[in-house]
Formats: structure tokens, C-alpha cells, sequence
């Protein structure tokens, strides 16, 4: 069927409000939402989880499903209104002219189908093409998303991609029909930063091919500067600021757009002189919403009697390009003035090692063929391949690479949970590599400590706030009695800035910052002196990230603690850490203080990683370095240097040294090691990758 | 694979020959001998009698012997008797010692002699488990596809009516015993009470010849009460299937909903079930007794009922090898069958 031509604008969503049905009562979701696309333009659509930018996505898809409903406003699709379409002419729609690109490629490919059939039922269902043409195109928009030989991916079944790959295999499905319009719901948040800039690269030039427009959703400012024209910000339900991406970075005019640029850790800020400034407060719940602006008991700028009188109207700009903003204030604002300066504080210097790591090994080995045992032999898989380095008191040390690296294991080794094959980690110059947690004398237990990834699974659902601490408390042997012990619970609270009524709420009843704060009270309750903080605020909005960040360097300060962060998040890592350890398929392949791993020389891994984290800056300059193909597999990595078959600098060392030998550890400076065969005057020759533009 | 099905066999012949001991060593205890003694001598036998019957028998040597003549791998015995007749395990009234073989085990097809049917008891297991296979067939026929139909109509939206009918229909089902829905069915449809005298009340005659008439009520009263069961597990794993985000994506590929059903949710929620429908076979097998019986349909179930009830130790030693073998071969048939359905499973 053809696809009748159309030159205004290709959706246009006008005073959008959806609610979702519950017994008890009707939650909106969406309201008094704007936006319009116009042919080949990308907009973006951002802001924190709650703020109900799926549920628009959604609703431009008509698919709200038994509870959703679009209460109010239209969503026009080339000037047809999609709510008034029947279900034929809606499925006529979906997955042809509007197609949908999802944040879980595992979970949205059908894992009992051939990736191959997957694909070509979309024109057969759209086009009524025969099969053998729809497997012809198939294998052209396979080849269109750069994923190699093609006739086997369309072989295979999901789950024998990796999830690089499995989000091609989607965006190639959304590409098959050559759909005008394409919704991205936060199409590389699952993946890692090298795979998400290669993934971000092929979407951008694909809609440079094709002349599709685009709705980018994103919690990432960053991601949306590099893939956007226009910037939608959205906050608890509403557009609080929409217009073109460089008037909404440089020229904000609304106080919500503004606090949320000044909590991210953006190149300059600095965890000593220019601290990030966290949003105060919580996201309202839909149904607790406040009279007026909705940002107004949050907001710095908020005054009575005109912020929450009543509904605020989104105000246009003068002078701008569609700039509009939900501000009562807007013009009275000087949005220039400069950030009142919060509390600078000294940088403690480190103080003796508390912990070292020599030549440190973790080897597992694993059955070819797990679930039905033997057979195949069993392969060793190097987690850990010699890792040596020494960490101070009061010192942060960043660990950084991207999943399969060995970041994790390392930290199991360390807290006892897996004991190391070979080297020794030494703990006050005590030996701890060989003793599994349950030998562990329960002052080690309390020393070594951990802050988890995911605060909603690691709280136990049933036991209250204050329970779970006092449990701590028990197990580390503090207080002597229940008394002390609730005493030092409520220390504990205060520490973390949780109201101390918080002791007897239930997990559930917290937010994911709040419950965060619990874990960090349960990490410090034995008085811990190192602290591994694995991933702790990738699972939080931006806006709790700077708060639950600056909670951590707070205790650490007042505590001394040796915090290792783990993280795959560099613009973090560069704002809080000491020093940085870059992994690599379980290898260290460099490590130095922030300032030598952030500038030049680097490792070529480094320099990758560098180019791939998006930046929400608009006078950041970035080289534009894209890494082929996927993390090796660690149960089959390559011979010689591990990074050698994704490194752009393999050409530059002679008679192929890097596919034969591992390279070795080298001092570059004082403290900056280098796992590279690169000679010293290619390494000089490096240019810095981020570069911020004289103003 | 052919790896993975040579692993499962050897672990089949072994968990075969642990069962089978078991339900040899019960069976071969003394007071069943005893028993076995007193009914095929006289019931008023000494207990000199007894004992010095079941030396000439051979049933007072050691367990593990006895078990291996009974599997064939050791030699059967020969006793000469103080009357000069040379008796043995692998000795029959029509052969003389010199010529009956050493080994006679089931392995060597020799499964012994009933004592209630007077027959071999290989011939009465095989005729036996060809008249309940045939039971087992219908009752598959008739009950897979209107439970994964059940099921899945059910399953495929959640909480609708449909849902809701089709979910009380087959909890029912699943709720009434086979001793009630099977003696209400021959109440209404084959007794003069409602005058419904459509089909028959037994399916003795079915053995021979079965007929819609005589075969229906049985198939019915056994299929009714497994079908509820598989219907739920069909209808939770569909109804799980259809919130999974994969729908979605076929969905707003623009993909119409009875081809989301067929192509898409069809497959990932037939997983779940199929472990069931095949744990249905070892149930079919022995839990017919109560069928069996009602209609007086001399099947497996119905022999089983026997060989225990008269002490028939040979033959309920057979009934139970094939049970066994009969759970072992479709579990196997069920593992093999769901790499094919999951390809997310590998045995290679």
C-alpha cells in the first residue's frame, strides 16, 4: 500500500493528558502535553523515571493497554487523528509508518522465533510482499545496521546475539517498513557506553538515510545533545520546557531544566571546589501533585502566592525558535546569574594503605555445557588476570570498565565472597585472598563493606527500615545492648539524613534514593574502613544521583574510609575519584590518578571509553572515536593483548606484536601504568579527546 | 544429542534397576512367600511345609540371587529334590533339565508365570497394555487439544469474560474425581434414571471392537479430569506470554491479534505445558485403575488391581518393570521434546 505524501508536520501532539484507571482512583499520568515533529527532525524527549514520557510514547502508539486513557487533547499523525482510527487503520500504522525502538532488546525480540522471521513479517504483513522478498530486504536493512554476516543472524534466535547486537536486530525491524516516524524509548540505556556510541552513530545516520523523524526518549541530557534537534524536558506528568536543543542547553527557562544540568557531573565540576548541587526534595507521586507548578516545593526560585495559584501555561520565548517554557517566573529570572557557591570543602589527603592487591587472580572454571553436565570438558574463564594495586585511607578509587570486564568478580574476591586462585590481597598487611566470608572474624566483616547496585532488590521487603540496621548492628557485635543499639541505629539515619521516623517504614514505602540511604546505613554500621560501591547510583534519577553521591564523599570525609567505586559512568568517576583503574576482559590496561587517566597519554581502551560517554555540554568538543564489534567473549578472549581486535592502534605497533603477546605493565609517570605495546612517541602524539571550546 | 540421549538412557537403566529391586525385595518378603505357599499348596500347611515348598522353589536363597535370576544374569537354579526330580528356575514341566537353558530372566524374555491368570506373564502384560494403550490414545486425542484450546482462549486476555467461563469450566473439571464425573456420566447417559441410554455402561466389549458407544464414557471420564488440569497451566503460561514485552512488539508491528495468538504467544506459552501433558502418561497408565474398574475395561490399571490383590508376585513384578519404563521413555520423549519447543535450551 502506498504511503500517501504529507508535508506538514509528521505528529502532532496537542494538550496530550492521559490517566491510568485504578479502583481506588484515576491517576493522571500525562498532562496538558505539546509537541510536534516535523519531517527529518529528532526530538528528545527527557527527563527522570515517573515523569510519564512512556506513557506519551505509548500513547502516540494508541497502546495504553485495559487501564490507560487518553483523556483530553490529540495526537495527529500526518494530520489524522490516531485516536478516531480504527483498529485496522491503526494496525496499518504500527510497525509501517510508526515504528518503536525499546530499552530491553532481550526482552522484546520473541525468544522462540527465528530473528530472521521476526524480520520479514513486517513487510509481509504491511506490503503483502512475497516471502522471498521480504528475506532480500531483510538481509539488506541487516546489512544496513552493520551486523556482520547477515544470513546467520537471520539463522538465529535472540538469545544467541549479544545485546548489541539484539538492539540492531530491533532498530533493523523498525527500519523495515521505512517507517516516517521512529519512537526511541531509551534505546541504549541496557547497553554499555562503547556498544550505546556505536549503537547512537548507527541510529543517527540512519535517519540521515532514510529522512526519518524521530522521538528520542532519554533520562541521558547528554545522549539527547548528540542525537536531537529539539529537546523536550518533561517533569511529574507535564512539558516544563520544550525548543531546540542548543536554546534548552545554553539558554534555559525553567528552574527545573536548570537544577537538573546543575546536578550532573559535567567536565569542570569537582567533587572539592565546585560540588554538584543536588535537587532538594522528592518527586511528587501522581496523586500528591501540588497546587500549580509542580516543581514549586522543589524549586530555589518557588515564591507563594503566584507559583501555586493555579494551572501554569506554557509561555513562548520571544526571539527563540519554538522555545517555550511552564514558568510563572520565567522573565524575572536572571539565568544568568552564577551558582551561589555551596560549601567548597579541603581535599583530605590520602593517608597510609590500608589495602593492596598483589598479582591477584580469579580463574573459574566452567562446564562447557552447564545444564546437562560434561560432555564438552571445562574451560577456565579469566576473570582476573593479575591485578595489582595499593589503596590509601580516605582515598577514592575508581574502578571503570563495561560489563564481562572482571569489575565485579574483583569485588566478590575481595569481600570474601569467591576467594582468589592466585596473589594475595593484603588487608593491614593481613593476608584475606584465601578466607571466604563465613571465616571472616567479624571485624574484617565490618571493615570491608559493600553499597550495591540496585537498592530495590537488596532491602529486604519485610523487615522495616530500622530492623534491618539494628540486624547489622548485631552481626558487627555493636552496643551491648538493644538500647545502645537503636541509639546508634538513629546515628546511623542521621548520618545518611534520613528523618529518623524512617526506622519503622517498610522498604516499599521508600524511594530509590531514600532506600539507597538505607543500604549506605547498613555498609558504614560496622564502622567500615573500605567501602566497594558497586554501581551505586547507576539504578537513580540524575537528580538523587548528586545527592546520594555527595552523601558518600561526606561520610567518607568525616570517616576516612577507602571507597572503591565501581562504575561504568566516567563523567562520575572523573568528578569523584582519586585515582582510576581502567578494566579491560579482566586486565588493568591502565591505571593513574584521575588527571593522567583523563588526559593524555591514554590507553587506546581509555581513549575508546572517553570519546563514547555522551556529554550534556554544548561547548564540549569530542573526538568521535567509534569501537567496532563487541566485548570478546571472556571464556574465549583473543590471543595476545586482550583489547587488540576492537583497537585503532593496532596498525601503529610493528610485526604484530599485539596478537602475540600480552603487553606489559609500563610507568608512564609517577603512578600512571599502561598495559600497552604503543612506543612512547606514539603514546606522546595523543591528542586529548574532550576538548571544552574557549567561551 | 545422540550423546545427550545415550546419557538419559544409561541413567533410565539404571533408575530402572533400582525401582525394579525395590518392588522385588517387597514383594519377596517372607510373609508374602508364606502367603504364596499356603495358596498354591494348601492352606493348611505347617510352617515346615511352608519352608521346605519355598527351598524346592528357590525362594529361600539370598535376595541379590534371587533378583538376578530374576533379571537373567545369574543362573537360574536347579535343586534336586529328595524324590529325585531335578526342579530349577528355568525348568518347565515340558522340558526335560538337560535341555533347559541356564539363564532365564526377563531379560531373556522369560517373565515368569501368573498365578492368577495361569498364564506367561509377558503375554498377559503386553495384551494388557495394548488394551489400556489403546484407552491412552483417545484420552490424548480428546483431552490435549481442548485443554491447550481451553487454555489458551482463556489465556490470551486476561480477566475477560471468556477468561472467566472457560476458568470455572476447567476447575470444575479438575475438581470432580473420575469416581464421581465417571459413575454421574453413567447415571445420566447410560442408565434408564434420565433415560438417556445413548451410550453403554461398560466397556468390556471395547477390547474387542471400540465403538463410539461403548468406548466414549471411559475416554470422557479421564480426559475431563486431566483437561482442567492442563488448561490452567496452559491459560497461567499464556496469559504470562501475553504481558511479555515481545508481545508489545509484534503488536505495534502492527501484527493482528489471532496472528500475535498463533505465531507469537503460541509457542514460548506451550512450554510450560508440555511438561505436564507428558507427566500425564505415567498417570494415565495407573491412574486409569479407577476408570478401569468402573467400566470393567481390562486394561493395565485393572491387572494391576488384580496382581496385587491375589499376590501375584511375578506378575505385579512385570506390571511394575513396564510402569517404570513406560515413566522413564516419556520422560525422555518430554526432555527431547522441550529443546525443540525452548531454543533457549541446548543439549549440544
Amino acid at each position: 500500500m502506498a504511503k500517501p505524501d504529507y508535508d506538514g508536520p509528521i505528529l502532532e501532539i496537542e494538550n496530550l493528558s492521559i490517566s491510568f484507571f485504578t479502583r481506588l482512583r484515576e491517576i493522571p499520568a500525562v498532562m496538558d502535553f505539546s509537541v510536534s515533529v516535523r519531517p527529518g527532525e529528532a526530538v528528545g524527549l527527557v527527563g527522570e523515571s515517573g515523569c510519564g514520557k512512556s506513557t506519551v510514547a505509548l500513547g502516540v502508539m494508541q497502546d495504553l493497554g485495559v487501564n490507560g486513557r487518553i483523556v483530553g487533547g490529540s495526537v495527529r499523525f500526518k494530520g489524522r487523528d490516531l485516536g478516531e482510527m480504527s483498529s485496522a487503520e491503526l494496525r496499518h500504522i504500527r510497525g509501517n509508518e510508526i515504528a518503536m525502538i525499546y530499552q530491553e532488546p532481550m526482552a522484546s525480540l520473541n525468544p522462540a522465533m527465528r530473528v530472521g522471521r521476526q524480520l520479514i513479517e513486517v513487510p509481509m504483513i504491511h506490503e503483502g510482499v512475497s516471502e522471498a522478498e521480504a528475506r532480500a530486504r531483510a538481509l539488506e536493512v541487516v546489512r544496513d545496521v552493520k551486523l556482520p554476516d547477515p544470513e546467520r543472524i537471520l539463522k538465529s534466535y535472540p538469545h544467541q546475539l549479544s545485546g548489541g547486537q539484539q538492539q540492531r536486530i530491533v532498530i533493523a525491524m523498525a527500519l523495515m517498513s521505512k517507517p516516517s516516524l521512529l519512537i526511541l524509548d531509551e534505546p541504549t540505556t541496557a547497553l554499555d557506553v562503547t556498544v550505546e556510541a556505536a549503537v547512537v552513530d548507527l541510529v543517527k545516520g540512519l535517519g540521515e538515510k532514510y529522512g526519518t523523524s524521530m522521538l528520542f526518549i532519554s533520562h541521558n541530557l547528554g545522549l539527547v545533545l548528540e542525537t536531537c534537534d529539539r529537546i523536550c524536558v518533561m517533569y511529574s506528568g507535564e512539558a516544563v520546557e520544550t525548543g531546540s536543543v542548543t536554546d534548552v542547553f545554553d539558554k534555559m527557562q525553567h528552574p527545573y531544566t536548570q537544577a537538573l544540568f546543575r546536578s550532573i557531573p559535567l567536565p569542570g565540576a569537582d567533587k572539592n571546589s565546585r560540588p554538584l548541587k543536588a535537587i532538594p526534595g522528592n518527586f511528587p507521586l501522581p496523586h500528591e501533585r501540588p497546587k500549580g507548578c509542580n516543581f514549586g516545593p522543589r524549586c530555589d526560585y518557588f515564591r507563594g502566592g503566584l507559583c501555586d495559584a493555579g494551572d501554569i501555561r506554557m509561555a513562548a520565548i520571544e526571539g527563540d525558535d519554538r522555545h517555550f517554557t511552564r514558568c510563572a517566573r520565567f522573565a524575572e529570572i536572571d539565568w544568568h546569574a552564577p551558582i551561589e557557591k555551596s560549601d567548597t570543602t579541603e581535599a583530605t589527603a590520602p593517608g597510609k594503605v590500608v589495602l593492596k592487591m598483589d598479582k591477584l587472580k580469579k580463574y573459574y572454571e566452567v562446564a562447557a555445557n552447564a545444564l546437562f553436565g560434561g560432555g564438552g570438558g571445562t574451560k577456565v574463564v579469566k576473570a582476573n588476570e593479575t591485578l595489582s594495586f595499593e589503596a590509601r585511607e580516605s582515598e577514592t578509587l575508581a574502578i571503570v570498565g563495561e560489563s564481562g570486564c572482571g569489575k565485579s568478580t574483583f569485588a566478590k574476591v575481595l569481600m570474601g565472597l569467591e576467594t582468589a586462585t592466585e596473589g594475595q590481597i593484603l588487608l593491614d598487611n593481613r593476608n584475606i585472598e584465601k578466607t571466604p566470608i563465613e571465616a571472616r572474624d567479624t571485624q574484617t566483616v565490618a571493615d570491608v563493606q559493600m553499597v550495591f547496585q540496585n537498592p530495590f532488590d537488596t532491602l529486604n521487603p519485610s523487615m522495616t527500615v530500622g530492623r534491618q540496621i539494628m540486624r547489622a548492628l548485631e552481626v558487627f557485635g555493636i552496643g551491648a545492648s538493644d538500647e545502645e543499639r537503636q541509639a546508634e541505629m538513629m546515628r546511623l539515619l542521621d548520618l545518611v539524613k534520613l528523618p529518623r521516623e524512617f526506622a519503622d517504614r517498610m522498604p516499599r514505602q521508600l524511594s530509590g534514593g531514600q532506600k539507597q540511604r538505607v543500604g549506605i546505613a547498613r555498609a558504614f554500621a560496622g564502622g567500615a574502613r573500605i567501602v566497594v560501591a558497586d554501581e551505586p547510583v547507576s539504578a537513580l534519577d540524575v537528580s538523587v544521583q548528586a545527592a546520594v553521591t555527595d552523601l558518600l564523599m561526606e561520610i567518607q570525609r568525616k570517616q576516612k574510609t577507602t571507597l572503591l567505586f565501581i562504575s561504568h559512568d566516567l563523567s562520575i568517576v572523573r568528578y569523584l575519584s582519586d585515582r582510576v583503574m581502567v578494566m579491560y576482559l579482566g586486565h588493568v590496561v591502565e591505571l593513574g590518578t584521575t588527571d593522567q587517566v583523563f588526559s593524555p597519554p591514554y590507553h587506546p581502551y581509555t581513549e575508546a571509553l572517553l570519546s563514547a560517554v555522551p556529554i550534556a555540554d554544548t561547548s564540549v568538543e569530542k573526538r568521535h572515536i567509534v569501537l567496532e564489534g563487541d566485548v570478546p567473549s571472556a571464556m574465549n578472549p583473543p590471543p595476545g593483548c586482550p583489547f587488540q581486535t576492537r583497537c585503532r592502534w593496532k596498525s601503529e605497533v610493528p610485526g604484530g606484536l599485539c596478537e602475540t603477546e600480552v603487553p606489559p605493565v609500563r610507568d608512564l609517570a609517577p603512578g600512571h601504568q599502561v598495559k600497552c605495546h604503543l612506543s612512547q612517541g606514539m603514546l606522546d602524539r595523543m591528542e586529548p579527546v574532550i576538548k571544552i571550546a574557549a567561551e | 544429542m545422540a550423546m545427550f540421549i545415550l546419557r538419559r538412557v544409561g541413567v533410565m537403566i539404571l533408575t530402572a534397576l533400582c525401582l525394579t529391586f525395590i518392588v522385588f525385595f517387597l514383594t519377596n518378603l517372607y510373609p508374602n512367600l508364606e502367603k504364596l505357599a499356603k495358596t498354591q499348596g494348601n492352606f493348611r500347611m505347617t510352617d515346615e511345609e511352608v519352608a521346605s515348598y519355598l527351598g524346592r522353589n528357590g525362594y529361600l536363597q539370598p535376595m541379590p540371587v534371587k533378583y538376578g535370576q530374576w533379571l537373567g544374569v545369574v543362573p537360574g537354579f536347579v535343586i534336586e529334590d529328595q524324590d529325585g526330580v531335578t526342579r530349577g528356575h528355568c525348568i518347565s514341566q515340558d522340558t526335560s533339565p538337560e535341555d533347559a537353558p541356564r539363564f532365564c530372566g526377563i531379560l531373556q524374555g522369560d517373565w515368569g508365570y501368573s498365578t492368577v491368570f495361569k498364564e506367561d506373564v509377558g503375554h498377559i502384560v503386553g495384551e494388557k497394555l495394548a488394551l489400556t494403550g489403546k484407552l491412552m490414545f483417545w484420552v490424548m486425542l480428546l483431552m490435549v487439544p481442548s485443554a491447550l484450546i481451553l487454555g489458551v482462549l482463556a489465556g490470551m486476555r486476561e480477566g475477560s469474560r471468556t477468561d472467566r467461563t472457560l476458568s470455572t469450566v476447567a476447575i470444575t473439571t479438575t475438581a470432580t474425581p473420575e469416581y464421581v464425573s465417571g459413575v454421574l456420566f453413567i447415571a445420566v447417559f447410560a442408565s434408564s434414571a434420565v433415560g438417556l441410554k445413548w451410550f453403554k455402561g461398560t466397556a468390556t466389549s471395547a477390547a474387542d471392537g471400540a465403538t463410539f458407544e461403548n468406548f466414549f464414557l471411559p475416554v470422557l471420564t479421564i480426559a475431563l479430569y486431566g483437561m482442567g488440569y492442563i488448561a490452567r497451566m496452559t491459560r497461567a503460561s499464556m496469559a504470562e506470554v501475553m504481558t511479555a514485552q515481545y508481545i508489545r512488539t509484534a503488536r505495534l508491528k502492527g501484527v493482528s491479534f489471532p496472528n500475535i495468538v498463533v505465531k507469537h504467544a503460541l509457542r514460548n506459552a506451550l512450554i510450560a505445558p508440555f511438561t505436564v501433558i507428558m507427566l500425564q502418561f505415567p498417570w494415565l497408565l495407573n491412574g486409569v485403575v479407577i476408570v478401569e474398574t468402573l467400566f470393567n475395561y481390562k486394561g493395565f490399571g485393572w491387572t494391576l488391581v488384580q496382581a496385587a490383590g491375589n499376590n501375584d508376585i511375578e506378575l505385579l513384578l512385570g506390571v511394575s518393570v513396564i510402569s517404570v519404563i513406560v515413566v522413564l521413555v516419556t520422560q525422555l520423549i518430554s526432555d527431547i521434546g522441550y529443546v525443540y519447543l525452548n531454543p533457549r535450551i541446548s543439549v549440544t
